[in-house]
């Protein structure tokens, strides 16, 4: 066999990893190349953070064994990793934010003793910093940092321990499409260096660019690994789901959209001042998807939560919505959210920090659906029932997995179950207007069909949707039209079907884009 | 490199949950470790027959009808100011004011019961007594989460300055109202009326019984619990302890709800001063709360915001409080010494709660488990 010729950084076998009834991982076998870039693919709740934190030395392993290059050995701890030369960039970052770059960096080393030479250290930083292509200023303040600078920290750190294998959590989760390029070739120069890389990742064109071998995982099990240049978007999640999985998204036409909800002039400031939102006017329709487009944080975020009542409006700022029933317009700007339910508006949102704002994480599903239906009822008592029947229909129609509906909080399943919970409660609501920010972030393709289907069912049913997205393939597949933003402006308001990708995507980039200079 | 394959001796994990039965059996060997070692302890330190400071430690609590209702009554004051303080807890807020308010209640129920005995009819002295310190408490409590809500103040520091304006007010009102003169003290209001006293419940005669303060007590728990577990305000409580944001996107109006809470945080304690001074003491002092406020702030976390468990963590403090007070008498006994007893108990009964919440997985045990289902 040609195997013999090969040099395994790592090799997992029979990996089982249980929590209580849930089987994480199921006799998995893993193998990481020396310098190779491995992408660790599966849905959602797959296992794939699971099998990674064991290597981290966050979980140990049920059964099983770990090799490092060809040694078995224990990873009982973050330690035991580190000394295995295993280092893992989390999808959460784990720094101190008043500490430096260069203090995260060398914080929990041993060192001389009892001084810290930062000479030294910064000297050592920046040969990492050069020869992978790096930038980093080992003196900056976490908290002045940018997404991307964080996670720069991160690699800088586990490479000063001389990590040289290397996993990444989704680290393209957070970043723009060209952080995401940079990220990329650091990388590739760290492979070009012999260290062997582990990148999870959901998106199919990154894994296809990035990396030389792609390991499938499903239902925790392990699916076997193909190179890449064997493979495509659709052979790779054929892999993922076990089955032809369609990418086309339906976009049905819907007879006479009504205008619901009218947004004039309105102007949105940070509470340090900045113009987040600056004269925003579009109108929403019934029966429509009205899909946001935008590099992230140009003032998505902020006019989900204007219409939703969250922020202080400027002055001249309209938000209007018009009853379906009645006919009459009725003015949102200046209300909070309990005016907005009082006044009968019934309006959706899926914002983009879940648990920061939407679920409470220490509650189980029951008591997380009752969020938005608590107030029922006259009586000073919480309706019990009422929760229970919803929470137990978004469980069975969407396929929840949670070992117990009303004991297990939220926290404790995996991402894809808690968008379902959040995005089912929010539909069992009968909105009028439903608003949904990144809300296939983070989840695999299935379930994304799923969210899909749902938002376009809710606009069939005759809902104005908003769908603020990041895939631009997605957005001009799935939405009626397409609001661009670029910095707190509106760019443009465009017809899926008469554009392109591109020109969508220079309109991100500057306003007007391309229609602008013609 | 460490090439050789082990598994770490001990492995800590969580526990899924527990039946009730064996998290039971669970801190009751600990309690049973915790007589044993203790037992040990005293027989190094004073070499004496630690079965019968044990019984000695009984005998402080039951060994007479006016003991049993002495430390009913302290357990059931200790859990009320722990029920004031479980919906503040449970919302994130830091209440460590019950002390002040417990005073201030307990200067309005005195105020009362010191100007208007025999002025007014009784039933409406008692309204005013137990509105008056329920509107005092809830002053106090309200101040804070007045301050939090406008201007993010701090409500640990702010509720703890608090308490130390509450003492002065104490003792200038004890000054005001001195009897007799000079004494620098109250001493018992109404000594001869009764006016203004809750008085017993099955016997006759003075502090016979302090039953109507246990039934108040347990009825509050009923109360508590329900509110804080079936009601909307106990949900929308539950949601801001949680997230603040999450609360604001449900509609819920979070300033309003950490006013109202911290009023009815304050208005139970501000109650417990009422009980403390109209059924207990009958007078007003600065050591009226006696650093109970505090011990309260454990007892609520030891039992979850829980108040049932409050009232058996509040037993179990009293107990060992009161025994310890028994022994010191009984073997003239440096009350530290004691103290170190009733340390020992805590200890186990603290550290019981660790098992019951994780598993220790002990290093080839289920290795063998698991190469016999292999084989099977």
């Amino acid at each position: 066999m040609d195997n013999e010729n090969i040099q395994y950084a790592i090799q997992m076998k029979h990996i089982t990893k249980r929590f209580g009834s849930v089987l994480a991982n199921d006799d998995v076998d893993l193998e990481l190349r020396r310098g190779e870039i491995l992408s660790l693919l599966g849905e959602n709740g797959s296992g794939k953070t699971t099998l990674m934190n064991m290597l981290g030395g966050i979980y140990y392993p049920d059964e099983g064994q770990i090799f490092i290059n060809g040694e078995e050995v224990t990873i009982a701890s973050p330690k035991d990793a580190f000394r295995c030369g295993i280092g893992m960039i989390h999808q959460h970052f784990k720094l101190i934010d008043v500490f430096t770059a260069a203090e995260n960096i060398v914080l929990g080393l041993e060192g001389e003793k009892g001084k810290l030479n930062k000479e030294a250290i910064h000297k050592v930083i920046r040969d990492i910093s050069d020869r992978y292509g790096f930038e980093i200023d080992p003196d900056q303040k976490v908290y002045n940092m940018s997404v991307s600078q964080k996670q720069t920290v991160e690699i800088v750190k586990v490479l000063y321990r001389g990590a040289d294998i290397l996993i990444l959590d989704e680290p393209t989760a957070v970043l723009t499409p060209q952080e995401t390029e940079k990220l990329f070739a650091v990388m590739r120069n760290m492979k070009a260096d012999g260290k062997a890389i582990i990148i999870i990742t959901h998106k199919l064109h990154e894994v296809l660019s990035v990396s030389d071998r792609v390991a499938v995982l499903r239902k925790g099990k392990y699916v076997g690994s193909v190179d890449t240049r064997d493979a495509t978007r659709q052979s790779l999640s054929d892999m993922m789901v076990g089955r032809a999985v369609s990418l086309n998204i339906d976009c049905p036409k819907y007879d006479n959209p009504v205008d619901r909800l009218i947004v004039d002039h309105l102007s949105v400031r940070s509470k340090d001042g900045v113009l987040r939102l600056d004269d925003v006017s579009f109108t929403a329709r019934d029966g429509e998807i009205l899909g946001i487009a935008g590099i992230a944080g140009s003032g998505q975020k902020e006019l989900l939560e204007a219409i939703s009542g969250m922020q202080t409006l400027e002055e001249g700022s309209s938000i209007t919505y018009i009853d379906p029933k009645t006919g009459e317009r009725e003015a949102l700007d200046r209300l909070d959210p309990l005016d907005i339910i009082n006044l009968g508006v019934r309006m959706a949102f899926v914002p983009e920090d879940r648990f920061g704002m939407g679920l409470v994480g220490g509650m189980n599903i029951v008591e997380n659906v009752k969020l938005r239906s608590f107030r029922r009822g006259r009586s000073i008592f919480t309706d019990q029932r009422f929760p229970q029947k919803q929470a137990t229909q978004i469980v069975d129609e969407l396929q929840v997995v949670t070992p117990d509906l009303n004991r297990t909080p939220l926290r404790r399943l995996s991402g894809g179950n808690v968008q379902k919970v959040l995005v089912g409660r929010e539909i069992a609501g009968t909105p009028r207007v439903m608003m949904t920010a990144y809300a296939v972030r983070g989840l695999d393709i299935n379930t994304s069909l799923t969210i899909y289907k749902l938002l376009t069912e809710q606009k069939m049913n005759g809902v104005a949707v908003i769908y603020v997205g990041e895939d631009l393939d997605v957005l001009l597949e799935l939405c009626d039209r397409i609001m661009v933003l670029c910095g707190g402006k509106v760019s443009g308001i465009v017809d899926p079907r008469q554009v392109t990708k591109e020109q969508v995507g220079l309109m991100m980039t500057q306003l007007g884009g391309e229609s602008d200079a013609q | 490199m460490h090439s050789e394959h082990r598994e770490p001796l001990i492995r800590i994990s969580k526990r899924q949950g527990m039946p009730f039965w064996r998290a039971l059996g669970i801190r009751l060997i600990a309690v049973a470790l915790a007589l044993v070692v203790a037992a040990v302890v005293i027989f190094a330190i004073v070499h004496m027959n630690p079965i019968r400071v044990y019984l000695s430690m009984i005998s402080g609590n039951f060994g007479t009808k006016k003991r049993i209702w002495y430390m009913l009554r302290d357990t059931a004051v200790l859990a009320c100011i722990a029920i004031g303080l479980a919906p503040a807890f449970k919302m994130r807020f830091w209440n460590i004011g019950a002390e002040g308010q417990m005073l201030v209640g307990g200067i309005a129920t005195a105020f009362f019961m010191i100007n208007f005995a025999g002025k007014m009819p009784t039933p409406l002295l008692f309204v005013c007594m137990l509105l008056s310190a329920l509107a005092f408490g809830a002053i106090w409590g309200w101040i804070p989460g007045f301050f939090k809500a406008k201007l993010n103040a701090n409500e640990t520091l702010f509720t703890l300055m608090l308490n130390y304006i509450a003492i002065q007010l104490t003792a200038y009102c004890v000054s005001k109202w001195e009897n007799p003169f000079g004494s620098n003290t109250v001493g018992t209001i109404n000594s001869q009326t009764k006016i203004g006293w809750i008085g017993n419940m099955f016997s006759k005669g003075n502090n016979g019984d302090f039953g109507w303060t246990v039934v108040i007590v347990l009825a509050l728990a009923v109360l508590m619990y329900c509110y804080l577990s079936y009601t909307k305000h106990g949900y929308e409580i539950a949601v801001v302890g949680d997230s603040r944001n999450t609360a604001r996107y449900a509609g819920i109006r979070v300033n309003r709800i950490y006013m109202r809470t911290m009023a009815l945080s304050g208005a139970i304690c501000g109650f417990a001063g009422f009980l403390a001074v109209s059924a207990v003491s009958r007078t007003i002092s600065t050591s009226t709360a006696g650093g109970r406020g505090f011990t309260a702030i454990i007892v609520a976390w030891l039992a979850k915001m829980n108040p049932f468990i409050m009232i058996l963590i509040s037993a179990l403090l009293t107990f060992l409080d009161k025994g310890a007070v028994q022994i010191a008498t009984d073997y003239g006994l440096n009350e530290y010494a004691s103290q170190i007893v009733t340390g020992i108990m805590l200890f186990f009964i603290l550290g019981s709660e660790f098992f019951i919440n994780y598993q220790l997985r002990f290093r080839g045990k289920h290795e063998k488990a698991e190469k016999g289902g292999a084989a099977a």
